[in-house]
């Protein structure tokens, strides 16, 4: 069965969406969605590190994953205007990865492919590094549930409850990191922040707790990857960007719903 | 009896600079201690080093061991992104059952409200509901900071209300920080007035009547009008035996 392309990529697909969706509604509630675009944009530049030093690409974007991720903490903790330093890097960081990328000898660099993704190009040994990934991003965030959301309503009534903001935030972080290490062959590197939001957002209208909004977006996300695969089979266009594509559709139609309920 | 709370020379402060300085603070069991002072005084830092949010630049916290403390923030900003009901608030970060929600909440002066959205509630609702929250766990000591920011008169005197129904029924210690300064000084057994230090403190009518404070909030009922136009000019009393230096 996996020696079939389009099954790969259907398990490849729907491994990353439901395991990040969780994650996605953090990144919402927490208004991290520039975080998640800067981290993912150095994923570029991971990729062109793991080639230059011939090094395993997911390695390599998880380890420039994570420092970026943690510069962003470390500069947007410091009263330095959030907004303009997330600009700053995110830019910077895609711009520097295409220079980087340029310089690597030979032809053998699909710069399309770490852009928007590859999905059908999954191999087995991917497919195990995905899922892994992925099951480790959902364990994370499904162990600390309770500790991250405390965090998030507030960072001060936490540590009252005994729960400690900063390590929240390194887990998120660090979630983020390996998520984005795993979904530059899905979505690519422009798109994975889209894969994180768009379903959690998509969701929001249709929950009135937090762990509703989270299965919510699960399913929204599974669907997402699904329907992608098919459309952009049909329809012979990117299968990264058309999974993002369904998923905004269905991000307006409950918006849609939620405005003619009120 | 032993203190719940020790402050000895804390002092706090933010980038290097220094909001407050040498603070020597006890709390004992079943007190009410007010704290009031102009804005920017270190109130809110004071709070935020006892619950342990904010490490002390010199001087040390020492809490009970296993002290208990419910803290109700100033305000709490919910994203409207989080959808969160009050019941599912308050099975944070520890589950609970639904019989201690419902009974925290009575305590609290709001049983009804569990299934509602906490984007959805008043002012006085929701200052209930963080009051509710700190309820849980039988605390020995209750932390306000300005819990009634936002509110008007009539809901902040109800909510001052409810904190002394909660103290006579838990016998906790109440700390808390206010601008309400005629409403909460006649409840409190000790009133500390800051400036960047501590500028006089002892009963409500022994702070009223100290020349420090006076400089600080006027006299008499209109002292919480004089609140923001502090003068750091102002000189002390006998009974204050320290220097402005630091706080500026």
């Amino acid at each position: 069965m996996l020696d079939d392309f389009l099954v790969r990529a259907a398990l490849a697909g729907l491994g990353v969406a439901v395991a990040v969706a969780p994650l996605g509604c953090f990144v919402v509630w927490r208004r991290m969605a520039y975080f998640g675009d800067a981290t993912s944009h150095a994923a570029l530049l991971g990729v062109a590190l793991a080639l230059a030093f011939d090094l395993p690409i997911f390695g390599g974007v998880l380890v420039i994953a994570l420092a970026m991720a943690l510069l962003l903490t470390l500069l947007t903790g410091k009263g330095v205007s959030g907004d303009s330093i997330l600009g700053v890097l995110a830019h910077a960081a895609l711009a520097f990865g295409l220079v980087a990328v340029s310089f690597l000898p030979g032809v053998r660099v699909d710069l399309m492919g770490y852009l928007v993704g590859d999905i059908l190009a999954v191999s087995k040994p991917d497919l195990a590094v995905i899922w892994a990934g992925a099951l480790a991003v959902l364990g994370l965030v499904a162990a600390r549930w309770s500790a991250l959301l405390s965090a998030t309503l507030s960072p001060d009534m936490a540590r009252a409850a005994g729960v400690d903001p900063q390590k929240e935030q390194f887990i998120l972080t660090l979630a983020l990191a390996i998520t984005v290490a795993v979904a530059i062959k899905v979505v690519g590197a422009l798109l994975i922040a889209a894969l994180l939001i768009i379903p959690a957002a998509a969701a929001r209208p249709l929950s009135r707790a937090p762990e509703t909004m989270a299965a919510a977006a699960m399913i929204i996300g599974a669907a997402s990857a699904l329907g992608g695969l098919l459309v952009s089979f049909a329809l012979d266009t990117p299968t990264g960007p058309t999974i993002v594509c369904i998923a905004a559709v269905i991000f307006a139609l409950t918006r849609v719903v939620q405005a003619g309920r009120a | 009896m032993t203190a719940l709370l020790e402050t000895s020379d804390l002092t706090l402060a933010y980038h290097g600079r220094t909001v407050l300085s040498d603070v020597n603070l006890t709390l004992a069991p079943g007190e009410i201690v007010t704290i009031v002072g102009p804005n920017g005084s270190g109130k809110s830092s004071l709070i935020r080093a006892l619950i342990g949010a904010l490490s002390p630049a010199k001087g040390h916290v020492t809490r009970k061991p296993g002290l208990r403390i419910g803290y109700v923030p100033q305000s709490l900003a919910i994203d409207p992104s989080l959808p969160m009901t009050v019941a599912r608030f308050l099975n944070l970060p520890r589950r609970i059952g639904s019989a201690q929600v419902a009974e925290t909440l009575r305590q609290a002066g709001v049983p009804d409200l569990a299934r509602h959205q906490m984007t959805a509630l008043s002012g006085g609702q929701f200052q209930r509901v963080l009051l509710a929250r700190a309820l849980l766990g039988d605390p020995d000591i209750l932390i306000l900071d300005e819990a009634t920011q936002g509110l008007d008169q009539p809901g902040t005197a109800q909510f001052y209300q409810q904190i002394e129904t909660v103290k006579r029924q838990k016998g906790c210690a109440v700390l808390m920080v206010s601008h309400d300064l005629h409403v909460v000084m006649a409840a409190s057994d000790r009133v500390l007035c800051l400036n960047g230090h501590v500028c006089c403190e002892g009963t409500p009518e022994i702070v009223a009547s100290a020349p420090a404070y006076r400089a600080l909030f006027g006299t008499g009922t209109q002292g919480a009008l004089a609140l923001y136009r502090h003068q750091h000019t102002h000189s002390h009393g006998p009974e204050c035996d320290h220097t402005h230096e630091a706080a500026e």
